[in-house]
């Protein structure tokens, strides 16, 4: 029951994750971070079966962090899009694949924000926005009426508190609030939303 | 006695030399010229065909001339065998590349592996080094058009203007006198063909000797590799000149 949720807007990615680290019936954790930054302009949420989580995460990054100091640049959004749904589709052709869920985003060399979502299969989409799992029911309308092309920051941390007010409202658990991080050209920061 | 180093590749002699990578080098030595220049709209890359024989069919095809993938291409010198291998998996770990990121991959990556190869081949025993040097020759978005020249060794390097293969050292010299750091694409083929007749042993030029090609960039952005055909060389070594000029030197 995870919440996964990115917006991508004109100079920036939003990145929206639950707190809650849950086990069964359990909350373990409230302060629990579903993040991880790939490079400095470059970032991943990911959702699934927990650990195979982290274990995928770290695969990627690792790899992302391996391209940097080979080639002497930074991997951008796009080739790390297609690198992880490579990696993906690949794991779901071996015997134990991961099953994993992940937003993908950051922002280019131009200052345009990235977004796009990946599931364990390796069905890739880029998209405006995008959300995994429970959490889509409860967003997409929202998202749908109110996204615009070229959304300022503003505008879009805005349109996310809508959505927090929706799932909070909505979701038959209590989530422990959104970690919220944005990805821009001066790199990775989170906020206090 | 002298053969007691030489025989395998990964053996070092007293001296600290390794022979067999050393008479792999001298075997490009002996092999036709090929010679790339970098200009700031494109790169020619020219090269010598050695004819053995009348009776051989002279199909179009090039035999040293090659496009690796949608920005690059190579010249090469030494034993086409060989170079047949390495331009093979160049492109299969290109296809690699493209299909894991979804771009092509940046030419010194390409150089970069296949000189990895070749390095293999000097340090593990048993096998002979790749008797091949190769002219790369391509675009990319981060460093424009480049030029780069490998070796047996397995070191690579770039360059404006380079020559591989037999006579490198006179070709290089003329090159280093003639390369200007504004040349144009044009000026690039006619110096590059200019300094092939200079070097080459045969008297006069033709399409059956010669081998050509360019890297461009089209109007709308795109790269544009190009092999040339016969009769286009035939046509470009009327206009270059180059024929009237050997005539003259006689």
């Amino acid at each position: 029951m995870d919440i996964i949720l990115g917006i991508r807007l004109k100079e920036s990615t939003l990145f929206a994750t639950s707190k809650a680290f849950t086990r069964g019936i359990s909350v373990l954790k409230a302060t629990d971070d579903k993040t991880i930054d790939l490079n400095t302009h470059n970032m991943m949420a990911y959702t699934g079966e927990s650990g195979d989580t982290t274990q995928f995460a770290e695969h990627i990054k690792a790899n992302v962090q391996l391209f940097g100091l080979r080639e002497g640049y930074d991997m951008e959004s796009s080739e790390i899009a297609s690198f992880v749904r490579n990696q993906l589709a690949t794991s779901l052709r071996s015997r134990k694949p991961y099953q994993v869920q992940v937003l993908i985003g950051g922002a280019n060399n131009e200052g345009e924000g990235f977004l796009s979502m990946i599931d364990y299969l390796g069905t890739r989409c880029d998209l405006p926005y995008a959300a995994h799992g429970y959490a889509a029911f409860y967003t997409m309308s929202l998202l749908d009426h109110h996204y615009k092309d070229d959304i300022s920051l503003d505008d879009g941390l805005r349109l996310l508190k809508l959505c927090e007010e929706e799932l909070t409202k909505r979701m038959p658990m209590d989530f422990k609030g959104l970690n919220v991080k944005i990805v821009d050209k001066e790199g990775i920061r989170t906020i206090d939303f | 006695m002298s053969r007691r180093y030489d025989s395998r590749t990964t053996i070092f002699s007293p001296e600290g030399r390794l022979y067999q990578v050393e008479y792999a080098l001298e075997a490009i030595n002996h092999a036709g010229t090929a010679i790339g220049i970098m200009a700031k709209d494109g790169i020619a890359i020219v090269a010598e065909r050695k004819v053995t024989s009348k009776l051989l069919e002279q199909d179009s095809s090039a035999e040293k001339m090659y496009i690796l993938n949608e920005n690059t291409l190579c010249g090469v010198a030494g034993m086409t065998a060989d170079a047949g291998i390495l331009i093979n998996y160049i492109r299969e770990s290109s296809q690699e590349y493209l299909k894991i990121y979804n771009k092509e991959p940046p030419l010194e990556h390409i150089v970069k592996h296949v000189c990895n190869l070749k390095q293999g081949y000097t340090q593990y025993g048993g096998l002979r080094p790749f008797g091949v040097s190769f002219l790369f020759a391509g675009y990319d978005d981060r460093f424009g058009f480049q030029l780069y020249t490998s070796n047996p060794s397995g070191n690579y390097s770039g360059w404006k203007a380079t020559s591989i293969g037999a006579n490198n050292s006179s070709a290089q010299t003329i090159l280093k006198q003639e390369y200007k750091d504004d040349l144009d694409l044009e000026d690039a083929k006619k110096l590059a063909l200019k300094v092939l007749s200079k070097t080459t042993d045969s008297t006069k030029l033709t399409s059956e000797k010669v081998e050509f090609s360019t890297v461009s960039l089209a109007s709308n952005g795109h790269v544009q590799l190009k092999i040339w055909k016969p009769e286009e060389i035939d046509k470009l070594l009327q206009e270059s000149g180059v024929l009237e000029d050997t005539e003259e030197d006689k």
